[in-house]
């Protein structure tokens, strides 16, 4: 029986810098490739524009833009509406990330590296809206709200935020893809068994299926979460309540 | 024998950490369930609804996603079978 194997990204290769050991993955070179075609895509729509948008690229990129500002702007407030370029990149970065694995690439969101990245930023937007709403005085404080007794816990607390972020997109993807790629292994076993063929054709059209949630709906789920959870946490450390909507 | 041991009990061990996901289950069924009833309540609120209760099922997975986690390590990059 074939063995199956669900592995860590490639290595596509490793050099020394600084007495350090680098190692580029695929991760490394799939994000660059999201790169390139957003700053091509980025390049295309927003290509000559008028101040009367008549092309449609200008048209898809104000609907883009508005709807992130909006939805920020509803979430956090009218005074965090500097957060929306941000909110906009994790968003694109996450869902392209997860959308690569439909091109048989793998995709970035799959790697821990990636997600602990873009939690780690949230982590250090949360502590430093916090420190300058409340100042270095009320920054401490809040770690002793309720009881003193309870410090370790808050700090804990603190840090539990940006690595169940984390954990949870890369969770739900690389669960999506082991799942996907334990189907293939089975379909072409069973087609082993059943018709003693090498090619496995009861692998076509079936994975499809599964592969509409996996891929799409809980790649595009988990990014609109991140940014949500990003967007809701940064606005509960500022400690203000957010514009009358 | 002592690896075939660590491995086995590996796989079981991913196993039954799996019976983590009945927690998120019930919680997210129940959320679903109460954005169900608000939405027959309150039918023009359907998308802040549907937004409050995806962000509540997102949360309320983390301790199903830590599970899995577990289960992802045991199976896949077992740190116990390089301790023998």
């Amino acid at each position: 029986m074939e063995g199956f194997a669900i592995n860590g990204p490639r290595i596509v290769t490793s050099f020394s810098l600084f007495g350090m050991k680098v190692v580029i993955t695929e991760t490394v070179t799939h994000s660059f490739y999201i790169v390139v075609f957003v700053f091509l895509l980025c390049l295309l729509l927003t290509h000559k524009m008028e101040k009367l948008p008549r092309k449609k690229t200008q048209v898809v990129a104000e609907w883009a833009v508005t709807t992130v500002d909006n939805l920020v702007e509803n979430t956090m407030g009218k005074s965090c509406k500097k957060y929306s370029p941000y909110i906009m990149a994790l968003l694109v970065s996450s869902a392209l990330g997860s959308l690569i694995s439909l091109t048989t690439l793998r995709s970035t969101t799959a790697d821990l590296n990636t997600t602990i990245t873009w939690a780690a930023l949230t982590f250090l937007l949360i502590q430093y809206n916090g420190l300058r709403t409340k100042g270095l005085g009320g920054y401490v404080k809040s770690f002793f709200e309720p009881v003193p007794f309870l410090v370790p816990l808050n700090i804990i607390s603190e840090f539990s935020t940006p690595l169940s972020m984390a954990f949870r997109q890369f969770g739900n993807i690389a669960a999506g893809m082991v799942i996907t790629g334990l189907l293939y292994g089975a379909l072409a076993a069973f087609t082993n068994m059943l018709f003693h063929i090498g090619v496995p054709i009861l692998q076509i059209g079936l994975p499809a299926l599964l592969s509409v949630y996996f891929d799409l709906f809980t790649g595009l789920l988990q990014a609109f979460i991140f940014s949500m959870l990003t967007m809701v946490f940064i606005s509960n450390a500022r400690d203000e309540e957010p514009d009358a909507v | 024998m002592e690896r075939a041991i660590v491995l086995a009990a590996s796989a079981i061990g991913a196993g039954l950490a799996l019976i983590a996901g009945i927690g998120p289950g019930v919680g997210q069924g129940f959320a679903a369930g109460k954005a169900a009833e608000a939405v027959g309540r309150q039918p023009e609120a359907q998308g802040d609804i549907l937004r409050t209760m995806l962000v509540g099922c997102a949360v309320a997975e983390s301790t199903g996603i830590y599970a899995l986690v577990v289960a992802l390590l045991l199976l896949f990059a077992n740190p116990l079978i390089n301790l023998l």
